[in-house]
């Protein structure tokens, strides 16, 4: 397996008295599509929010690219090349498509009088090109407050890919979205892997969706890590399944 | 400086001033800490950071001052400050605060602002800028000879003030409103869809915080003295408690009231008077640095 | 007209009005002086509020610091500041012609400089609230400045400070200020025209709009808010430096830092103007000033009544303000693109891969 470009160790998690994550480890390899899958309440969200660092977390490590990562803050972590999308679809509500895309350039090595630059050509056709690529071109200078549901969706997975990420934690990529549509949504997060060399970590729910693309799945269950495998071992364990159906 | 250095060593050399400051801060804490519970009030029910909370206050003062000009013992006016505040409560719930509930947050704050506004501009022009006192004529006792005074008009404005909590809170919990109230705090949709007018209940918690702000009022105005100008220096007051206990947390805020009562007596022995609002508006930067660190730790902001 | 020619073209008469104003209404010199002041707070408000999404209700502590400092860099470069405010009532102190304007340039820029750097030692205080905590956080600011200013006595406390006097006669003195206030309003709408154009104006509308969105992007937020900070705090201080010098005597809680009156009105000119927009805060700020005036003339007594009312009418009825209405109402026209409200067709969204797509 290739090494981890991602590793968890025996990260736990709690609110007050509910333990969110309990001794969680994994580990993501890098250019693969793994995926994150369990039942409702099992964690799944929690663990993505302590990996870019929107909580300290109480106990373990999570290193990225072999530098732990723990104690720092959202913003360092994602100019570090981590970043996430959201279950509830976040974008830039009173800006059009075009603006989203251009204030998600990299900021890694932003100075102070980047600030007051103006996008050259080369990053405005690139924006555009990325729009293109979810589809989203013809809209680019729509309102992206006043897109559907799911073209925000896509808007918010182009901002991503503008940001020249190495791994994106996506977070129910699928849900919300049009059944006839998610074929379409599957195969450009492939696409984002293989073409731009992205390493994807994705919770979902549609397993039929995470079946398909991943190479590792881990699945959580009340707060701890359940089974680890291949996507057709993961399928047929039955721990897994009765987990889903709620059994003890 | 020396001012203030002499004013800590008499505190030093004599413990016994110690004692008085901490009699007279428990005494006009307790007044704080009423208004304090009817601003926390309102901003866990309905998410209204009410900045005309000192303001209303003076309209309970200035009312028990009018009073007391008529010849009534001013101690009267915490019932007649009750009602009329009550009335006005409503009307401005009706006319301004209704609209503003489903705003975001900034909105309603600047519109009670307004309101805070408009008030003590009322205030200025129909009775003038000077600071007025309602004048009770009720003994003044003297402990260690002489060096305690307590005056009976403070004791009786902490009784009174005891009385009102203890009636609101005991509303509060056996009452059907106070438990739809309660419930409304909680969860509004919860409570709506258990039946609960929740409109009936934003508009009664706003008219009980206006009558306790009445009722507070009347209290300072015999314990303490009013000016039209001074409801702001109130409501950052309030602010500061409920901030610091923590809007949900009823017994640390009538804790921080009485401590807030407390550590303005010292500080305003120490520093002298003139720094008094100096004094209060530092305690709010402080206590929402100390907010900020605390929610530093885990990355988040006090929101 | 297109929206992006009207740009220029309202700057050319903005400039035209500016310059010849003094010399068509010479009566009302000091009232449009006033005016372009009134530009400089909501504008400069405009950028924390309407364009970053920080509403504070303290940006009224850096024009008050710019004052102060500016009085005190006046009067201290010639004569001991603690005297003169002690016995400034009792004794007629002199400044020579050059030691008035030496002390006004290096007024204006100690008080410009002084109070960008008091907005990096504030923000500190108060950049980690947000929404209402951050309002009341910078009122307490601004209503800490009155408060300590009106205890120092060596900046006069609660007594004020009577500033130099303007060397020359009432004419000129009304000129003076009002090219010098114009000339401020007028050089921040061209810095805040270019100065939106750049990621600047991305960014802290990005920050506006999901603050934690752009810090999960990976933006420096706290570099974006602090300068945005700075940026207001320059501008403030030196309208207060002029302003100052124009009513000739300074004092801490109705002149310096006016927490009630103008700190609201910056907020409410925006509001009726339109936040977040360059010309929103501008219109406002004309509409407001007119309204204000003709109650002051007619309502007098009543006007602060008028005004509280008056806030409380346009945050609960009209929020969105005179800009904010007409870019609803006609979106086309100022290059605003909004989707349209019919479901578009499945293919719709198929259609638009790239080539070579499976």
């Amino acid at each position: 397996m290739s090494d981890a470009i991602i590793e968890l160790e025996n990260v736990t998690k709690s609110f007050g008295g509910v333990v969110a994550n309990r001794a969680v480890s994994l580990k993501v390899p890098r250019g693969s599509i793994t995926g994150l899958i369990g039942p409702n309440g099992s964690g799944k969200t929690t663990l993505f929010n302590s990996i870019v660092g929107y909580h300290p977390i109480d106990a373990g490590s999570i290193r990225f690219e072999g530098s732990e990562i723990s104690t720092l803050r959202v913003q360092e972590i994602a100019r570090l090349g981590l970043l996430r999308t959201f279950q509830t679809t976040r974008i830039y509500g009173k800006m059009n498509c075009m603006k989203n895309m251009l204030i998600s350039i990299p900021h890694r090595k932003a100075g102070f009088f980047d600030m007051f630059a103006r996008e050259h050509s080369g990053v405005v056709e690139r924006a555009e090109q990325l729009l293109a690529f979810v589809g989203l071109y013809d809209k680019r200078y729509l309102r992206a407050g006043s897109l559907s549901f799911g073209q925000q969706k896509l808007l918010e997975f182009a901002m991503a890919l503008m940001n020249e990420p190495t791994v994106l934690l996506l977070d129910e990529p699928t849900a919300g979205i049009n059944p006839t549509l998610i074929n379409g949504l599957i195969d450009r997060l492939k696409r984002a892997n293989t073409d731009f060399g992205i390493t994807l970590f994705i919770i979902e729910h549609n397993m039929r969706a995470i079946m398909n693309m991943a190479s590792t799945i881990y699945c959580l269950a009340h707060g701890e890590l359940l089974a680890a495998g291949a996507p057709g071992e993961i399928q047929r364990d039955q721990r897994v399944i009765d987990a889903y159906l709620g059994v003890h | 400086m020396d001012q203030v250095i002499g004013n800590i060593s008499v505190l030093m050399t004599a413990p016994i001033f110690n004692f008085g400051l901490l009699i007279d801060g428990l005494l006009i804490g307790s007044i704080f800490a009423l208004a304090a519970y009817g601003l926390a009030l309102v901003w866990g029910v309905m998410n209204v950071k009410n900045l005309a909370q000192g303001d209303f206050i003076m309209i309970g003062g200035y009312l028990t001052w009018c009073l007391g000009r008529l010849g009534i013992h001013p101690l009267f006016g915490v019932p007649v400050a009750i009602v009329v505040l009550w009335v006005i409560g409503w009307v401005l719930y009706r006319t301004v605060i209704s609209k503003v509930i489903t705003r975001d947050l900034f909105t309603s704050l600047l519109a009670t602002f307004g309101i805070a506004i408009v008030i003590q501009q009322g205030l200025n022009l129909t009775f003038g800028p000077d600071t007025q006192s309602a004048q009770a004529q009720l003994p003044t006792w003297e402990f260690a000879g002489g060096l305690i005074t307590v005056t009976a008009t403070r004791v009786i404005g902490f009784i009174f003030a005891a009385i009102l909590a203890v009636a609101v809170i005991l509303f509060m919990k056996n009452s059907r409103m106070g438990q739809a109230i309660r419930a409304t705090a909680q969860d509004a949709r919860a409570a709506r869809v258990l039946g609960i007018d929740t409109e009936k209940v934003y508009s009664f918690t706003f008219c009980l915080n206006a009558a306790i702000c009445g009722a507070a009022g009347a209290l300072v105005a015999v314990v303490w003295n009013v000016q039209p100008f001074m409801g702001t220096t109130y409501s950052i007051r309030l602010f500061v408690i409920v901030t610091a206990a923590g809007f949900g947390n009823l017994p640390g805020v009538i804790a921080a009231g009485f401590g807030m009562g407390v550590f303005e007596q010292f500080g305003g022995f120490v520093l002298g008077a003139q720094f008094q609002q100096a004094l209060i508006v530092l305690l709010l930067l402080f206590v929402l640095a100390v907010r900020q660190l605390q929610q530093l730790k885990v990355r988040q902001a006090v929101q | 007209m297109n929206g992006a020619a009207l740009q220029p073209l309202t700057f050319w008469l903005l400039l035209l009005f500016g310059v010849t104003a003094p010399l068509l209404f010479p009566a009302y010199t000091n009232q449009i002086a006033v005016l372009w002041l009134m530009i400089v707070f909501a504008s400069t408000w405009d950028i924390l509020g309407g364009q970053m999404g920080y509403n504070s209700l303290g940006n009224i502590f850096f024009f008050g610091a710019g004052m102060y400092v500016s009085a005190v860099v006046q009067i201290g470069l010639f004569y001991d500041v603690g005297l003169y405010t002690s016995g400034a009532r009792t004794i007629h102190i002199a400044f020579s012609p050059e030691q008035y304007f030496i002390g006004f340039v290096l007024g204006i820029a100690a008080a410009g400089l002084v109070s960008a750097a008091l907005a990096v030692a504030v923000g500190w205080i108060v950049f980690g609230l947000r929404g209402p905590y951050f309002a009341i956080g910078t009122l307490g600011v601004a209503v800490a400045g009155a408060e300590l200013m009106a205890s120092w006595e060596w900046v006069g406390a609660a007594s004020g400070i009577s500033m130099p006097v303007f060397p020359g006669g009432p004419e000129a003195q009304k000129l003076f200020f009002y090219l010098l206030l114009f000339g401020l309003a007028f050089a921040l709408l061209l810095f805040l025209r270019w100065l939106y154009s750049t990621n600047f104006g991305l960014a802290i509308n990005a920050i506006r709009d999901d603050e934690e969105k752009a810090e999960a992007m990976g933006l420096h937020t706290r570099r974006y808010k602090r300068t945005a900070w700075v940026i207001s705090a320059f501008f403030l201080g030196i309208a207060g430096a002029i302003f100052g010098n124009m009513t000739g005597f300074i004092e801490p809680r109705d002149i310096a830092f006016p927490t009630t009156t103008f700190n609201i009105f910056m907020v409410l000119m925006v509001l009726l103007g339109g936040k977040g927009t360059l010309w929103g805060p501008v219109v406002g700020a004309v509409v407001f000033h007119l309204i204000k005036e003709f109650t002051w003339t007619y309502f007098l007594g009543w006007q602060f009544v008028t005004l509280g009312l008056l806030i409380v009418i346009i945050v609960v009825y009209f929020q969105q303000g005179i800009v904010g209405w007409i870019l609803e109402k006609y979106p086309e026209r100022f290059g605003v693109k909004v989707a349209p409200k019919e479901p578009r067709s499945i293919d719709g969204q198929l259609a638009a891969q790239p080539e070579g797509a499976e």
